[in-house]
Order: structure tokens, then sequence, then C-alpha cells
């Protein structure tokens, strides 16, 4: 078995004497190790004042994104044997650092999801005792593969635009709208969507770099997202330019409830 | 120290905090919720399976209802549970399910026409009803009659739990994140609420409630071998018993699974015995059919851990860097069965322990999976012991699952529980004014708080190393309170665990960090965790029975006759054990204690008095008339 160099980022904002540095630590590697357990082994054994994040330590939660010998991913799914015995772990850009490895992912997604307004808009009520709304099983299982964003912030992190405008919406955003556009539940207007996402903070902003998508632990289509929304508001900016019949035709929104109509008006 | 000040406190930001949460929202009361982690990284996110509700939409749940799925638990629960409790549960899971849907929840949903499903590892095929189209579907789980578990795809967690979130946001409810809750703040007959420190900056924080919710999930950190997220270390139960004043419910009824993957304990699904996987021993040797000639591998959950713990005290395991383990070997199942209906199991093999279960075994041992007992409450979801403080979820032990809870019905609970306790609260909030919180009870428990940090941080009292102390508490309870416990052994783990928990108190920090300290908050956790793993283990003791979960060696038989009966337990301070007594299980039987229908073993039957018995189906509303 190897000697694994584990170099850390290590920072503390509340110490005044603090200095960004880096800290070699070295672990004997043992099967099946993840970074998970190497840097639990690292603060049990060696530094109890290291700061990381894990929390489900399965690929699921999305706490432990980091910057893995240059690229951002999940430091639980990571296994030491897919590295070189020299690792470099490094906190997340973008978000605001909380120490070491740990950074404020909570925060800035709660400000995002209440700038998307990231829930159901219906006028309806919900009644205990009537049967739920149908759903063809396809459509549901469209919403959920871009529900699956675990929140990690690779994305943003990963993200060319995120890190010049610090008002960018990120990726992650423009997939969790997309979401709730393809839902039928939700009764907001394409020009709700374009209120919210057809600016520079949103959809015309990105540079389409990509690596969003080339990061994103859970391969959710990230690219395909960003496109059909950038099409949707592109096309709802020359509203009142162009004729709306045209419009409708072009509009990417898929109708989920098999009525085969358009759904957005 | 700063203060806050809301209606209601939710303790825990999981399924079931943030479904209380939101029925306070929705009646207008401020809400805060606390949580160690952003909300969507809760450990409810983690449950891929699924809620068992009795809708019926699909062909092999069909002619489901709440009495059915009413009967299913209280088997499961080895009539261990609360019938009324479990009675509510059933008729409003369905609606529960349908409101999530009504939020956006993608429920996967009914496909009509024919379609091949597995049982027992052989495929089948049947065939899903055109007027059912779009409705939720379900799936089959362990012991139960019908196909009741509603999912999402692979993920029905991360999406109730998403969806949930969405509807916090919207209502504008108060996440407190990175919040650990150290102390309930009370007076001795009411709860106002709790001190937290705030893992940002490492400071002391009070928070006021008229209403205090303990939601915070399970307790399997006390063992070393759990699929629990890190975060599930019985913190809501710890502040609860620290007040000497409220007691768990049922502490020694904990659930093994038999495939928790090694090192990572991160589980494999029933689903690759279920289609023909089989466990082997170091040497490669198929064990289980010499311990159970006819079911082997299929034997129920418990009994299966039981065996494989028993065939690695022999000495049989496999030696590994992270303890002993064995062998689950799925490769004659071949390529296109492992890449497609066990996907899930492929991808954490690969992606976690570097193992290509086509071509390689996959190490596994039994493994914690779910905590029966918590936080004792009444129906309402009201704890014992003090006015104003609420429990749901896992944290609590309300308590529909007894000694043993089946697969679906946990992640149900979280939103079930929490429609109908947060109705409870809202109640609550609406018939209590009382808006005048005790400074002096605040500054009693701040106190208490800031006194164990200084030592801890000083090392006053010692230098013991706060790891190594959880570690030894984590193999006294894998050892002595594990699958197979008998008086022997459960009595030296009694006196191991009080042992630690002396030593517990000489823990001093070996690091040093301005603002917030990761050693700081296990430092603080350790003494309480020990708490909990007594009441664990000496309830475990004393309880001369074998039920559900809890198999004693000594005491094969379910005693119905002396045991039928949950167990309480309250810390007095200063005591190193916790005192004990017992309420009846249930205030009443719809279903009188019989014979489960599986898993075997012999009962000794109880006498229940005639005015105990109510007839079965809806047993409120016959009362009613």
């Amino acid at each position: 078995m190897r000697k694994l160099n584990i170099d850390v980022f290590r920072y503390n904002p509340l110490d005044p004497e603090s200095k960004p540095h880096m800290q070699t630590f070295v672990l004997d590697e043992t099967p099946s190790m993840t970074l998970f357990i190497a840097l639990t082994q690292i603060r049990e054994t060696i530094d109890p004042t290291l700061m990381f994040d894990f929390c489900c330590r399965a690929g699921i939660c999305g706490s432990c994104g980091m910057v893995i010998n240059g690229r951002p991913g999940l430091a639980c799914s990571t296994q030491t044997k897919d590295l070189p015995d020299h690792i470099v772990l490094q906190p997340l850009p973008f978000f605001k650092l909380l120490g070491d490895l740990s950074v404020d992912t909570g925060t800035w997604f709660r400000q995002a999801w209440e700038r998307i307004e990231s829930w159901i808009h219906t006028d309806k009520t919900f009644d205990p005792n009537e049967e739920e709304e149908r759903m063809d099983n396809e459509l549901a299982n469209e919403i959920f593969e871009l529900d699956r964003c675990i929140e990690c912030g690779c994305c943003v992190a990963a993200c060319g635009t995120a890190l010049m405008r610090k008002d960018f919406l990120g990726a992650t955003s423009i997939n969790r709208l997309a979401r709730f556009y393809i839902d039928p539940r939700d009764h907001r207007t394409e020009e709700d969507f374009y209120e919210i996402i057809g600016d520079d903070n949103g959809v015309f902003g990105c540079m389409g770099l990509l690596a969003c998508e080339d990061v994103c632990p859970k391969k959710i289509p990230l690219q395909d997202q960003l496109g059909i929304m950038r099409r949707m508001t592109a096309l709802q900016s020359v509203r009142g330019i162009v004729p709306k019949f045209l419009l409708d035709r072009l509009s990417p929104r898929r109708c989920g409830c098999s009525c085969s109509e358009q759904h957005n008006d | 120290m700063q203060i806050f000040q809301s209606d209601l406190l939710c303790i825990g930001a999981g399924l079931a905090g943030e479904r209380v949460a939101v029925a306070a929202a929705e009646a207008g009361f401020s809400t805060i919720c606390l949580t160690l982690v952003p909300p969507r990284r809760s450990h409810s996110s983690a449950a891929q399976g699924g809620m068992q509700a009795a809708l019926g939409n699909s062909i092999m749940g069909e002619g489901d209802c709440p009495d059915i799925h009413f009967t299913d638990t209280v088997k499961g629960s080895d009539w261990g549970c609360d019938q009324e409790v479990a009675r509510l549960f059933a008729e409003n899971a369905p609606i529960a399910m349908r409101e999530m849907a009504f939020y956006g929840c993608p429920w996967s949903r009914v496909v009509p026409g024919e379609h091949t499903y597995y049982k027992g590892g052989k495929p089948f095929k049947a065939v899903e009803k055109e007027e059912n189209w779009g409705l939720i579907h379900s799936r089959a789980f362990g012991g139960t009659a019908k196909w009741r578990t509603c999912y999402t795809a692979d993920g029905t967690g991360h999406a109730v739990l998403f969806t949930l979130d969405n509807r916090l946001v919207q209502l504008g409810v108060d996440m407190h994140d990175r919040v650990q809750a150290e102390a309930l703040i009370h007076d001795g007959d009411r709860c106002m609420g709790c001190i937290a420190r705030d893992l940002r900056t490492g400071e002391l924080r009070a928070y006021f409630a008229r209403a205090t919710l303990i939601a915070t999930g399970g307790y399997g950190r006390i063992y070393k071998a759990t699929t629990n997220a890190i975060i599930c270390d019985g913190g809501g139960q710890i502040c609860a018993l620290e007040t000497g004043m409220v007691p768990l419910g049922n502490m020694e009824a904990i659930q093994f699974h038999p495939t928790g993957t090694v090192p990572t304990d991160i589980l494999v699904t029933e689903g690759c015995r279920g289609d023909g996987g089989t466990l082997l021993d170091v040497n490669l040797y198929r064990f289980m059919p010499d311990y159970e000639p006819e079911k082997a591998e299929l034997a129920s959950r418990d009994v299966v851990s039981r065996r494989m713990t028993e065939h690695m005290r022999k000495g049989l395991g496999v030696k590994s860097p992270y303890g002993d383990h064995l062998w689950l070997d799925i490769r004659h199942l071949g390529e296109k069965h492992i890449t497609t209906n066990l996907r899930e199991v492929y991808d954490i093999c690969n992606n976690f322990l570097g193992v290509n279960p086509i071509h390689q075994l996959i190490p596994v041992r039994p493994t914690q999976h779910y905590s029966m007992g918590g936080v004792r409450t009444n129906k309402d979801g009201a704890a014992y012991g003090l006015k104003g403080l609420y429990a749901a979820g896992e944290a609590a032990c309300w308590d529909m699952h007894g000694f043993n809870r089946l697969g679906g019905n946990s992640l149900a609970e979280t939103v079930v529980a929490g429609r109908i306790v947060g109705a409870k609260v809202v109640e609550y909030l609406q018939g209590d004014d009382n808006t005048v919180f005790s400074t002096a009870a605040m500054r009693d428990a701040a106190a208490r708080v800031q006194e164990r940090i200084d030592i801890l941080v000083s090392g006053r009292n010692g230098r013991e190393n706060c790891y190594a102390v959880r570690d030894a508490m984590q193999e006294v309870m894998m050892e002595h309170v594990g699958i197979f416990r008998n008086g022997k052994d459960l009595q030296a783990g009694v006196d191991k665990l009080q042992a630690l928990l002396e030593r517990s108190q000489h823990i001093g920090l070996q690091g040093r960090n301005m603002g917030f300290s990761p050693e700081l908050s296990m430092a603080l956790r350790v003494p309480g965790m020990i708490k909990l793993a007594l009441c664990s283990a000496y309830g475990a003791l004393m309880r001369t029975e074998s039920r559900g979960a809890h198999a004693r060696e000594d005491y094969p038989e379910r005693n119905d006759r002396d045991w039928l009966n949950r167990t309480l337990a309250t810390w007095s301070e200063g005591a190193t054990l916790p005192t004990l007594s017992y309420e009846d299980a249930s205030p009443y039987f719809e279903l009188p204690p019989g014979d489960r229908g599986y898993g075997g073993g012999k009962i000794i039957p109880g006498d229940i008095p005639a005015d105990k018995i109510r007839p079965f189906g809806k047993a409120e509303q016959q009362e009613a008339k």
C-alpha cells in the first residue's frame, strides 16, 4: 500500500493569526479508502482542528464538495486509489469560506431559491378528500431527472461567469427552474420565467464554457437545460415583435398532462 | 448572547421537522428551524426506498386499505406498537402522499399495460389497469400483504425533502443551518426553547419558543457500523434526556440490516439476495443454508443478521483494517442483470468500494440501520414530562413501530406524523397565549453549557480524547448490544459503558481553534451519546424476552404475559444508570397479540382484559357511535 501525501488548504477566517497556507498530512492508504475516510482519519488522529463537511458520506447529500487535484467533486465518492499519491485539497471557490475545506453553501442556495421562487405556483388549494392530479409517468421521471440535483455547489464553483459575476444564478438554479418549467402543476407563464432569469445574472450571463456539466457528480444534463431555458427566454424577449402563433410554435415547453395542448396560456 | 424568539422552534429540519414547520407557518405562526447541515442535506434525503400508504393504485396493491396497512404495521412491530397511533398513521398516510404530490413531488405513476416485476428473484408479468393511468404507483417491500410503497425512482427521500423544503422557502420559514442544540430551556414544567451553538462562529445562542419540536432523527452513531449519516448522533434525544424529566421510549429497540458495505457502511439493497445473491465466509463457503436450510439468505432481516454475526464469532469472517466482514456474491447473476435491475448496487460498489460486483465479491456485515426508540410522546406528538415540548419522526417514540419497523413505514412516518403533530402544535399555540419566558431558566441552561465548554477547552478535568472515548463506546455497542443479546454480555456492556461515562467526564480538547471547533462538537456530544447507549443497553438487559429486533438468546420467547409494554428511561442528574419504568404497549387492541406469520419463535401468551379489546377497523369511529 502507498503512502499518501495529502496537501490541505488551511485558513481560519475567525483567527487573526491565521494565514492561508497548505499543510501536508501523510497517511497509509488502506483498501477502498475514500477522501471521507482519509480526512476523518486526519482529524481524529493527527489534527483535530481541521474543518471540512461530510454528512451522508454516500454521495447523496452534497455536503462534501471540494476541489480535488484542481477539479471540483464530492470527496466522499472519491477513492484515493484513483488519485496519485500526492493529493491536493482546496475549498470550493465562489462560496463564503468558513474555514479550511468548509464553505457556506446553505446560505447561498437558500437565497437562490428565494430569487427564483423555487416552488410550485398555483391558485389551487389541497383537498385531502380528492384523488391526486394524474401525471404521465414519463413526465414524472423527467421532472425527477432534473430534481436529482444535490446542491453540492460544484457547478457554480467551476463556473467562469459565477467567478466574475457574484449575483449569477448558476447552472443549478437554471436547472431548478427548468424543472418547474416542465411541471404542469406550476402555473407560471413563460413571461414569469423570463422575469426571473432573462438577464445577465440568469441564462444570458452563461458564456457556454460548460464546466458545470463536466463536474456535475449527478451527471445532470445541465447543458440541455441551459439551452432550453435560453431559447424560451430569448423568444420571450421578442414577444410583441414576433407574432404570438410563431412564438407558441417555437416554444420548447412541453405539456405533461396528455391533453395535447400548450400549457402556457 | 444572541436571543431569538419564535412561536415554534424545530430542532432538526429533515422531513418530520419541516412538515411540522409547514403546519405552523401555514397557520401564521413564526417558526425557526435549527439544523446541523443545510436542510436538504438532512439524512431524510438518503432514504431511497419509499413511503408506505394504502392508495391501492397499482395492480399488486389492488384492494389495499388502511385496515390492511394497520395490520401489517402491528404485526411488524411484534405487537410492541401503540395501536391507536398505528391506526392514525395508516388512515392518514394516503392523504399525506397526495399532499406531497400537490406540492410538487414527482411520484412514480401507474403506467397501464403489461410489466415484468420481480418477486423472490423470479420475474413475473402483471397488467396495470387502464383506469389507474397516472395515479401514484407503489412497489413491494418486506412484511407487507400488498405492494404499498410509494416511490420516486430511486430517490424518494430526496424528492420529498426537496418538495417540502421548497414549501418552507415559499412560506418564509427561518432556517438557521449549522446550529447545534445543546440544552433545552425549561423551568421544570414548561419547555421554552433551547441553548444552541452556532457552528460557524462557535458562539452560544438562546432560542425562546412557545413550542419546541425535537426532530433530529435517529441515534445510529452510538454504533460503529451504521448506515446512518454522521450527523445522526441522537442530539435531540440527548437534550430531552438531560432534562431529567422527559422519558425516552424503547431505546433497546434497534434495527440492523444484513448488508451494510465495508468500510463506509452504505447499504446495498435486500434485492441482491432476493434476486439470488449468496453470502460467503473467509473460505468462500456459502454458510447460510447450514443455519437456515429452508430460506438460507432469504430469511428475515433480523434472522440473516443474527446468523452472519454468529458465523463471524466462530472466526470465519474476513479480516480487514476496518474489522471483520463477510462476502456478498452476486457475480452469477450476470452483467446484464446487475447493470439493470441492480444498478444502484453496481454504482455504490464501484463508486465507494472500488469493487466491480460483476467480477468481484462485495464486503458486507450487519449494520445498525434504524432507531425505533426515541423521545416518548403521546398520540399528538407531545413529549411526556414537559409542556410545550414535541417530537416527531425517527427522533420520537410516537410509537407506531414497536420493536421492529417495516421498510417504507419510517419514511412515511415523517410526513404523516409531521402532518398530525403539526396540526396539534398549531392547536396548542392557538390555545396557549403564554409568551412569558424565563430569563433565569435561559441563563441557567446557558451557564451549564458554557461550563461544560470551559472544562473541555481548559482541560481542567483531564485530556481524554473524545474520539477515543466515542470509539470505545461504539465498540461496546457492537460487541454487547448488537443483534444477538444475552444477560451476561449485556451486563458486561452496561459495566463498560458506565466506566466510559466516567471517562467521558475527563475529556479535554486536543486541539485549539478560534471560533468553531469540530472537536468541541464531538466532545460535547460524547457523554450524552454514552447515556443513550446506556439506555439501550440497560433497557435490553432488563427486558427478559425476545420481541422484534430485540433478540435475547437466554429468553427466546416473546413474552406477552410480562413484557407487552414499553420501556421508559429517564436520567436523574449525577446518575450512572437510567431509571426505567414501564407502560402498556397500547391503550387498547384492535388486533390482539398473535403470531406474526413469519420469523417463527415461541410466544408466552398474555391475558388481555376484555375492556382493552376493541372491534377491528376504525376503532375511533366506532367509539364515537
